[in-house]
């Protein structure tokens, strides 16, 4: 079935698609993803101290963000807002939406974990003399982190998939260098098998992090 | 010459629209163990919470070293700085559960108190020693018994040298084998002269060691003496039945 012409291909395609998804995959992944936890942190701990007005205003970001395609977001930051003047490149127009959309999921399992804590440890931190930002950052946010890296490394790995997307607002990664390729050979069911399995070689990986990171992160977690 | 070291007046707290303490008065001398003693539900440990500010009381009066507070105005900077003197062992221990032993002991002095790290670990280490855990140091929470936690709790509370430390209930949540190594410490540190103000059910310990007896029933304190004349001429009837209970069960 795979003659020696479709060998060829898939041989020579796999650095083409390998080298976008090492040069704007990853660092798309790891930009977005890095910002969406920021998001994420702020968001969830505004609903944990229950800061009135700024606790609306992040069950809002999370109720649209979450309700809305991600597809969708893209189309409107990237093809909409040139419309009002605002022009976004590509690639930081996709690390933008995608930091945006993750930020939300990411805050909602961000506020389960720091619920998770229990709270008794907040009143002994004032006891000892600890401000409240003491506590969060020394005492509470660290065992939030340890519940949520699981659900987070989950999150991660969803978003090196979806990042797939941004080739809909002409970043050239994997998945966009993969069309290219079937464009030219016409062998799209063998060309996106490979670019499928390169992904799973890029979640597998992460997995195996995940496994290492628990590990580590398991010392206090008897 | 007594030096009243903590007196608490006309306190009121509600919960909604219950009332769970209904104007108590106490006071504490300087080097005094007392316990306050009284059923589930009689305001003690609220009691206990209200004065470190853990719960904000709706009216009373604070005077502590000398200085005089209103418990329901006081400030955010007031608060920190009677802290600073004073120290909360939690029934539940609520020991930070990502330190070690010794983490539990040094972070408030560190954090807190600014302190230098190696002064903290000395402090910290001489702490732990002193309530039998000197082989515990580097050990998690998850990793000691429960008795064993109250223990490090007790030496978090210890190492900020307080004037006073307010226990409350610290062997509730043990069994009844542990409870011994918590009132031994307990014991030993009020034989040092260390004021302190405990919540029990530990009837022996209210005996033995308290030098003064607080019964609360029902938000108010109903019956307050030495911990002599409480257990042996109790005046009230109610009173009479609580003791007559515990001694009992004995």
């Amino acid at each position: 079935m795979i003659d020696e012409r479709l060998l060829e291909i898939l041989v020579d395609s796999f650095w083409k698609i390998l080298i976008p998804g090492i040069k704007v995959t990853i660092p798309l992944t790891i930009l977005a993803f890095s910002f969406a936890l920021v998001i994420a942190v702020i968001t969830a701990m505004v609903q944990f101290a229950n800061v009135r007005i700024l606790k609306q205003v992040a069950r809002f970001y999370i109720w649209v963000i979450r309700g809305t395609p991600l597809l969708v977001q893209l189309y409107v930051i990237f093809y909409g807002l040139p419309g009002i003047g605002i022009v976004i490149d590509p690639f930081p127009c996709a690390v933008l939406v995608f930091a945006i959309n993750e930020g939300a999921y990411c805050a909602e399992t961000m506020r389960a974990a720091l619920e998770a804590v229990p709270s008794g440890q907040l009143e002994a931190g004032y006891c000892v003399g600890m401000s409240y930002l003491q506590i969060m950052r020394r005492i509470v946010l660290p065992q939030a982190f340890r519940t949520a890296f699981p659900p987070l490394s989950n999150s991660l790995i969803g978003m090196v998939k979806d990042t797939s997307l941004a080739a809909n607002i002409t970043v050239l990664e994997m998945f966009m260098a993969t069309q290219r390729i079937v464009a030219r050979t016409y062998e799209p069911l063998a060309l996106y098998i490979e670019v499928g399995l390169i992904y799973l070689i890029f979640s597998t990986v992460l997995t195996k992090v995940q496994r290492v990171g628990e590990k580590k992160l398991s010392a206090y977690n008897g | 010459m007594e030096q009243t070291m903590l007196e608490v007046k006309g306190i009121i707290k509600q919960f909604d629209k219950l009332e769970v303490l209904k104007g108590v008065d106490i006071s504490v001398t300087k080097g005094e163990v007392v316990a306050i003693l009284g059923s589930s539900g009689s305001g003690k440990t609220t009691l206990l919470r209200c004065i470190n500010f853990l719960e904000r009381a709706d009216a009373g009066i604070l005077v502590f070293d000398g200085a005089e507070y209103s418990l329901s105005k006081i400030s955010k900077k007031e608060i920190a700085a009677i802290r600073q003197k004073t120290a909360f062992v939690f029934q539940n221990y609520n020991l930070f559960l990502n330190k070690t032993a010794l983490q539990n002991v040094t972070e408030g002095l560190i954090v807190a108190r600014k302190m230098p790290k190696e002064k903290a670990i000395q402090i910290g280490k001489k702490a732990l020693d002193k309530v039998g855990l000197s082989d515990r140091y580097e050990y998690y929470p998850h990793q000691l018994s429960g008795g064993q936690k109250q223990r490090v709790a007790i030496a978090r509370a210890l190492a900020t040298e307080p004037e006073i430390i307010y226990f409350d209930e610290p062997t509730s949540a043990l069994d009844p084998e542990l409870t011994g190594e918590v009132l031994s410490v307990m014991k030993q540190l009020a034989e040092e002269g260390m004021t302190m103000l405990v919540v029990t059910h530990e009837m022996g310990f209210a005996r033995n060691v308290s030098t003064k007896v607080i019964f609360m029933e029902d938000g108010q304190v109903l019956e307050a003496g030495s911990a002599e004349e409480f257990f042996e001429h109790p005046k009230e009837a109610r009173t009479k039945a609580f003791i007559s209970n515990f001694t009992e069960q004995k």
